[in-house]
């Protein structure tokens, strides 16, 4: 059987050999994909409703993938062809970072690791080592404009650099095994990577050395200052390798953070107006509705004084600790709550709801220590260690006297 | 950053200045400049401002700094807790 199917592809090779020499009839199948053309030029003239179609495919489209809009074109090079990459942000990019920003679907926000490239670079180009989290590698980009560089990402499971480095994904093995799988060596004719100073705790540059012959420079911080970094001979200022925490810096983890409590918090007024029903006749639904409204605005301004007043007043508030921060807005915010719903609550149930504010706040605030830059886990736990047990007992204190308010007026 | 101060005396970092041997790799990784490179070795210029990153002692070629690395973020350290220190943890 073998044989014979052989024996018949011989046969058809040596028709299609034959047709060589009558040139101009196509009769050999294995060749015909190739000769049809890109966009079929008889679609234009058929009658056809709705709008012209788009262009033809691009010739580096596979089956499977997607091209990201930022690739301009793919540039070729002794290990492959490497996607060269746009430098300026489009609407999409915009719009993806207000998604990721808000906290939708922020941890599939990612791109493929790999190498990349910008501009023309060549065999001394500089090779820039970022994460896949798709706000660092655009944030890397859009800085880039101009300049010619390689750019290196590693699979940091779609998280920044500086989150990476704590979680160890921005690590030194992994820093490695992106190098080696670039084929980094027949690439660039230099042994340097430049990686950003937030991946330090993630990577040691003694063992990336070791593993794979590179060198480590620790660039600065932030994006911003590459081209400085660069120009300067890489040397980065004492400034470029300080953080900072603006206003504008801390806001935008505003939304991240809410999106975090949204979860508990359905669960937490759900408990509010159940809590808040119960009366001398076991339970009354109009109770439950009006007490538990009273008792929900206080617990969402206790939200709102912890997770969003103590992030941007933050280096104003005149103490240290984080719990201690949120009781000072949680006050206000309490306070605030009383008089506005002025006759609707009693004395008790006013003293009830400035306690649960509080302790709300107290707790967002102390939660905020996860996003900031300076915060050690020494000084969390032992701000923690205080403020936990207050805030339990306050919440405790809250329910019960929430609870008895209806029995005892 | 210097507006932002957290709680003193906390921080589990130490310099061995015996072992270093004043490359000044610390002052390059520490983002919050606790390091200051003199008459090679390094002493400490602002030992509080450090939030125990590690990237100090991951980077030290002499093994001369110490520190406890982590996050300092609250949910990190209730689940750290309740599961123990070596727990898988889901956090920020």
């Amino acid at each position: 059987m073998k044989k014979l199917l052989l024996n018949k592809f011989e046969a058809e090779s040596g028709d299609s050999a034959c047709c060589s020499n009558e040139q101009g009839r196509d009769c050999s199948p294995v060749l015909r994909p190739l000769s049809i053309p890109m966009a079929e030029p008889a679609h234009d003239d058929a009658p056809c409703c709705g709008p012209k179609p788009g262009p033809p495919s691009s010739p580096f489209e596979k089956p499977g993938y997607r091209m990201w809009h930022f690739v301009a074109d793919f540039a070729e090079t002794p290990v492959g062809l490497v996607p060269r990459i746009e430098t300026d942000l489009k609407l999409q990019d915009l719009a993806g970072t207000v998604r990721a920003r808000l906290g939708i679907s922020r941890d599939r926000y990612r791109v493929a690791p790999g190498l990349y490239s910008v501009g023309k670079p060549d065999r001394e180009s500089p090779v820039l080592v970022t994460a896949n989290y798709k706000l660092s590698f655009d944030s890397l980009r859009n800085e880039l404009g101009s300049i010619a560089a390689w750019i290196l990402v590693l699979d940091t499971r779609g998280v920044n650099v500086w989150c990476a480095a704590g979680k160890k994904t921005f690590s030194t093995a992994e820093v490695i095994r992106q190098v080696n799988r670039a084929g980094l060596d027949r690439l660039v004719a230099h042994r340097e990577l430049i990686l950003p100073q937030l991946g330090a705790p993630g990577v040691s540059s003694q063992a990336v050395l070791k593993g794979c012959g590179f060198k480590v420079i620790w660039g600065p911080i932030r994006a911003g200052d590459l081209r400085s970094f660069l120009t300067n001979g890489r040397r980065a200022e004492t400034k470029m390798r300080q953080l900072t925490f603006s206003v504008g810096e801390r806001m935008v983890l505003i939304p991240v953070e809410l999106s975090l409590i949204v979860k508990p918090s359905l669960a937490i007024l759900l408990a509010v107006f159940v809590l808040s029903g119960i009366s001398p006749d076991i339970f009354s639904f109009s109770a439950a509705l009006l007490r538990g409204f009273n008792g929900a605005v206080a617990y969402l301004f206790g939200v709102l004084a912890g997770a969003v007043v103590v992030p941007v007043l933050l280096p104003w508030l005149p103490v240290r600790r984080f719990y201690i921060k949120g009781i000072i807005t949680g006050l206000v915010a309490g306070i605030f709550v009383i008089l506005a719903l002025g006759n609707t609550v009693t004395g008790l149930e006013s003293l009830t709801l400035l306690l649960l504010t509080m302790a709300v706040s107290s707790y967002a605030a102390m939660n905020f220590t996860g996003a900031t830059p300076f915060t050690s886990p020494s000084g969390v736990e032992k701000e923690m260690r205080q403020g936990i047990p207050i805030q339990v007992i306050a919440v405790a204190a809250a329910i019960i006297a929430w609870v008895a308010a209806p029995f005892v007026s | 950053m210097q507006k932002f101060r957290y709680l003193e005396n906390v921080t589990t970092l130490k310099l061995d200045a015996e072992k270093c041997i004043g490359c000044g790799m610390c002052e390059t990784v520490c983002p919050h400049t606790v390091f200051k490179v003199d008459k090679s070795k390094a002493r400490f210029a602002d030992r509080d401002a450090c939030m125990e990153c590690g990237a100090c002692a991951a980077n030290c070629p002499a093994a001369a700094i110490s520190v406890t690395p982590g996050v300092g973020c609250a949910s990190y350290i209730i689940q750290t807790w309740i599961k123990g220190k070596d727990a898988v943890i889901e956090c920020c």
